[in-house]
This record gives structure tokens, C-alpha cells and sequence, in this order.
């Protein structure tokens, strides 16, 4: 399976990337392109709990394909969302689920922002996701 | 000027670290430990183990002396009149959640349990649960601007309706002393009873607790440089007479039969099961390699490195340091940059602090506060790992603003 444009053109930009303070300015750069949340959507149901900082996320499917909207009030966590949602956008439900979202953050560089200890919450962002895909 | 730590070398794991490029500045959350302990541990298992206070063959007499020498160890570093006025337990967290089990009975719905507005979890759920389960009222005693329990206020709450007092030493987020002598001297006045939670304030200078005059005092062993699933509570022998027992098992047992039992007084009736032995004979070994130190010549160390974190940060545009911290930590926000941001930049340079709640949310939330950053000092720590985590405080805001 091709990885979608923006997430190859993503993937190419990160693996280029030399040292932390690139990739942080990278992560920043992507985090301020995130499509903004209406302030109707920062429900306490769209919260993901378990992160340090606020977060929240939405899953709609229209016509079988997956659209997520996410944001947090911390930036560096905006910019993993960024590269979360441009991996994830668009999906059905059958390619999401075979999807190795943890194969994708290792790709780009930044597999241990994924782990459980991180109080970054791209941890809890995951497993929220998951649920949200599989939950009728 | 650098500010070498004399005692540096005695911890492996920091050298170890170091390899790793990390920069260790949360000691308030666990330590790393010294040689003497890792040779401990390893002597116990190599020499053969046993279970304690059990068996009548060789291996398990040299175990149950080592434990109990342990016992007095404890008892000498805290200054008991009695070894039998140490408990084992698993933690400061298992020392809190005995008492507030083995001391339920003696409460009555309409009583009071008074605690500080800055105690961790772990000396606040125990409480406010057992509470709940008797219709108690827990006061929360409010703090001053310092981050200092409010002494005026806090003597006018306990009254002669508080049964108890639970109160930290030295605050896990603050780094803030509290006033315990008078506030102690107050309950007892008032016939209630006083547990110290001296997670952090054991760690640092020495603890006398009959000057101290609290009924309770506990402590983690993990946080005192020693090794992790063994804390011990301190209680007088009045104190602990009043405890009921709170878990059942191996050990704690005098007589029993399929219906009825009847128990050992402490400390024995409250180590239930087979106690970490290891860890125990461990923490000993910690303690004489902590007492084989120059006192004076630690606090001086810890004073100054403290000093020197509080100066850097205060001296950084748009640090705000929560209260006004006096020992071993200070935890701080920055005006307009998010905690997580700060947190994220300074793992990615090395530099091991706690990011977040700290395990005392309401006081976060009293402070208006989703979390702040906390650096903690242990005495291997140098100037050296001040000034990585400050250039690397500069090098993250820089890249944020």
C-alpha cells in the first residue's frame, strides 16, 4: 500500500531532518498547518484522557472513509497529531485496522514519543483512536 | 564556579547515564543507588536465600538476623527508643493506607481528619477514603504564599473534633518545610493522633522522631537511595497498640484455628506474607553507607546546589517558581509556554525531570496550575548537571518563543 502524498512528502521531510532541534521546528511547523477545532467539538466525550496536556479528537465515516480533526493546547503534541492525521485521513475501517501506526512514528524518527511513560499522550491518542475505529 | 559531588562515584548508574547522555534531575521521584547496596543484594542471593522468621536451618537464621538488623538500622537512622517500633511495609503508600485501615476503628461519623492542602495522593486518598467509609470530615488546611502550611489558620482548624492529623514533611512539589513542630505540639494538645509522611523529608539531613513528637512517621526506602517495594512506618508503642490488624496471612499469625485466630503485635502482626527480604537487608546496607557520610558536609552540598537551581531559574525571563522552595527541588511554569512543550525539548536534550501533576493534583489546581516541571537534586548530583539542564532550559524556550 502507497502512503497518501502528504504523508509521504511528511516521511520525507522527517527522514532528512538532522538532530532534536530540527525535528522539533519540523513537529512545530506541522502542528501550526493542523486544521483548527471548532470550539464545539472540545467536548469532554472528545477528550482523550490519560495526556498531560489537553487533547482531543474526533472520528466521523463518510462513505466508509475515516475523517479525524484533533488539537491540543501544547504545540509539539499538535505537530504528532499532524503526523498522525496525515497518515490516518481517509482510510476505511479494514486498511486503519491493519495499519501499524507505532511502524509509521518509527519511520519518521520519533518512535519514542509513543512510549506509555510519555506524558506527551500520543500514547492514549492512539488507543483512543483504535477504539473509537472499532466501536460500533 | 563547579561544584563537584563527592559521592558521585559511589552510584554506578549515574556514570551509566551519563553514557547514555542523560542527565539525572529527579531524584524526588526514585533515586539511583549507591554500590553498597548493589553489593548487598548481591551477596544475600549469592550467599543463599531464605525465608525469615520461619525456618530453624542455617540459611534462614542468617536471613531473619540480617532482616532484623535492618529493623535497628531503621530504628537508629529515625532515632525509635525500639526496633519493635519499626514496620515494614511496602512503601509510604502501604505504610498510609495500614494506618488508615488499622486505625478506622477508633473513629466515630462526625470526627475529623486534618491534612495540608500540598499532600500527595498517597497522604490524601487514604484519608479521604477512609472518610467516606465513616461519614468523617476531612479539613484541609490551607497554605501560606511560601507553600508553607498556614500556621495562624491551620491551629484554629484542628480543634477538639480532629482525631488526626496527616501531614508531609518536606512537600514533594514545593520543596517547602512545614511547620510541624507547633502544629504537632497543637494535636497532640487536642488528643489527636499525627502522622508524618516523610517521603521527601527523610532524604534529606537527619530525623529525630521523639523531638519530631509525632505518633506516625512514614518513609519509602527507594526515595533514601535505598532499593524499591520496602518502606517502613514508624509509630510510638502507644500508637501502634491502637492499630487493629489489616491484613492476614503468613507471619502475623500467634494461634490459628479454622474459626478463630489471634495475632502478634507489631511489628510482626503487620508484615502479613513473606516481606521483601532483599530489599530489606538492601535498605540496611543503604543506611550505613548513608550514615558512613560527613552530615555536615552533605547539607552543605544539597544547600548549595539548591541554591544554585533556584538562582538559574529565577534568574530565567518568564519563570515562575511555585512557592518558595527550601530544600532538595523546585518545580516552575513559564509565562506562555506550555509544560508539555518545555517537557518534550528537554527529554529530547537528556535531561530527566517531571513534567506534570506530580501526584498532587489538587494542589495544581489550587495554584490555577495544569502542571508544572520539577527538578529534583540527589546528592550525586553536580553543578555540572544544573548548568546541562539550564542550557538546555535556554536552548528549548529559544526554539519555542
Amino acid at each position: 500500500m502507497s502512503l497518501p502524498e502528504a504523508a509521504q512528502q511528511a516521511l520525507d521531510t522527517f527522514t532528512q531532518a538532522k538532530g532534536w532541534e530540527q525535528r522539533a521546528r519540523l513537529l512545530m511547523q506541522m502542528g501550526d498547518r493542523l486544521e483548527p477545532l471548532d470550539e464545539s467539538d472540545k467536548t469532554d466525550a472528545n477528550r482523550v484522557h490519560g495526556c498531560e496536556s489537553l487533547v482531543w479528537l474526533v472520528a466521523v465515516q463518510v462513505d466508509g472513509q475515516w475523517r479525524f480533526k484533533a488539537t491540543s493546547d501544547a504545540r509539539l503534541l499538535r505537530g504528532l497529531l499532524a503526523l498522525l492525521l496525515v497518515r490516518v485521513q481517509g482510510l476505511g475501517s479494514d486498511d486503519l485496522a491493519g495499519l501499524d501506526l507505532r511502524e509509521w512514528f518509527t519511520q519518521l524518527g520519533l518512535e519514542r514519543q509513543l512510549s506509555p511513560s510519555r506524558s506527551n499522550g500520543l500514547h492514549a491518542v492512539l488507543l483512543q483512536m483504535a477504539e473509537l475505529v472499532t466501536s460500533p | 564556579m563547579f561544584q563537584p559531588s563527592p559521592w558521585r562515584a559511589d552510584f554506578p548508574a549515574i556514570t551509566a547515564l551519563q553514557r547514555q547522555h542523560q542527565t539525572y534531575l529527579d531524584s524526588a521521584a526514585t533515586t539511583q543507588k549507591p554500590q553498597a547496596l548493589l553489593d548487598a543484594l548481591s551477596h544475600y542471593y549469592s550467599h543463599g536465600a531464605a525465608n525469615v522468621h520461619r525456618a530453624q536451618h542455617l540459611p534462614g537464621a542468617l536471613a531473619t538476623q540480617a532482616f532484623e538488623t535492618s529493623r535497628d538500622k531503621v530504628a537508629t537512622w529515625l532515632n525509635a527508643v525500639d526496633s519493635r517500633q519499626i514496620i515494614f511495609t511496602h512503601g509510604a503508600t502501604s505504610a498510609l493506607n495500614l494506618l488508615a485501615y488499622g486505625l478506622e476503628h477508633g473513629f466515630e461519623a462526625g470526627d475529623e481528619i486534618a491534612v495540608s492542602a500540598l499532600e500527595h495522593h498517597a497522604n490524601l486518598l487514604p484519608w479521604q477514603q477512609l472518610a467516606q467509609r465513616r461519614n468523617l470530615r476531612l479539613v484541609v488546611l490551607p497554605l501560606d504564599e511560601h507553600g508553607r502550611i498556614d500556621l495562624e489558620h491551620a491551629l484554629q482548624l484542628i480543634g477538639p473534633r480532629t482525631r488526626l492529623v496527616a501531614l508531609s514533611q518536606l512537600s514533594n512539589v514545593l520543596g517547602t518545610w512545614q511547620p510541624l513542630p507547633a502544629l504537632l505540639a497543637h494535636a497532640r494538645a487536642q488528643g489527636a493522633l499525627s502522622v508524618v509522611d516523610g517521603a521527601q523529608g527523610v532524604v534529606h539531613g537527619r530525623h529525630d522522631v521523639q523531638q519530631l513528637g509525632c505518633d506516625f512517621y512514614v518513609f519509602s526506602s527507594h526515595k533514601l537511595y535505598g532499593p524499591d517495594g520496602v518502606g517502613a512506618l514508624y509509630g510510638r508503642t502507644e500508637a501502634l497498640a491502637r492499630l487493629r490488624h489489616w491484613q492476614f496471612g503468613g507471619e502475623m499469625v500467634q494461634l490459628a484455628d479454622y474459626h478463630e485466630s489471634s495475632f502478634r503485635p507489631a511489628p510482626l502482626g503487620f508484615e502479613a506474607g513473606t516481606p521483601p527480604i532483599a530489599s530489606v537487608i538492601g535498605l540496611g546496607a543503604t543506611l550505613d553507607y548513608l550514615a558512613s557520610l560527613d552530615p555536615a558536609a552533605v547539607a552543605a552540598h544539597e544547600t548549595s546546589l539548591h541554591q544554585h537551581l533556584v538562582r538559574g531559574l529565577a534568574d530565567r525571563e518568564g519563570v515562575r517558581i511555585l512557592g518558595t522552595p527550601q530544600s532538595a527541588l523546585a518545580s516552575f511554569v513559564i509565562d506562555g509556554v506550555h509544560n508539555a512543550d518545555i517537557a518534550h525539548l528537554l527529554t529530547e536534550q537528556g535531561i530527566a525531570v517531571r513534567a506534570g501533576h506530580h501526584c498532587a493534583m489538587p494542589l495544581l489546581k489550587g495554584l490555577g496550575l495544569e502542571g508544572a516541571i520539577r527538578v529534583s537534586l540527589g546528592l550525586y548530583n553536580d553543578s555540572d548537571d544544573l548548568q546541562r539542564f539550564f542550557d538546555a532550559l535556554d536552548q528549548g524556550l529559544e526554539l519555542l518563543r
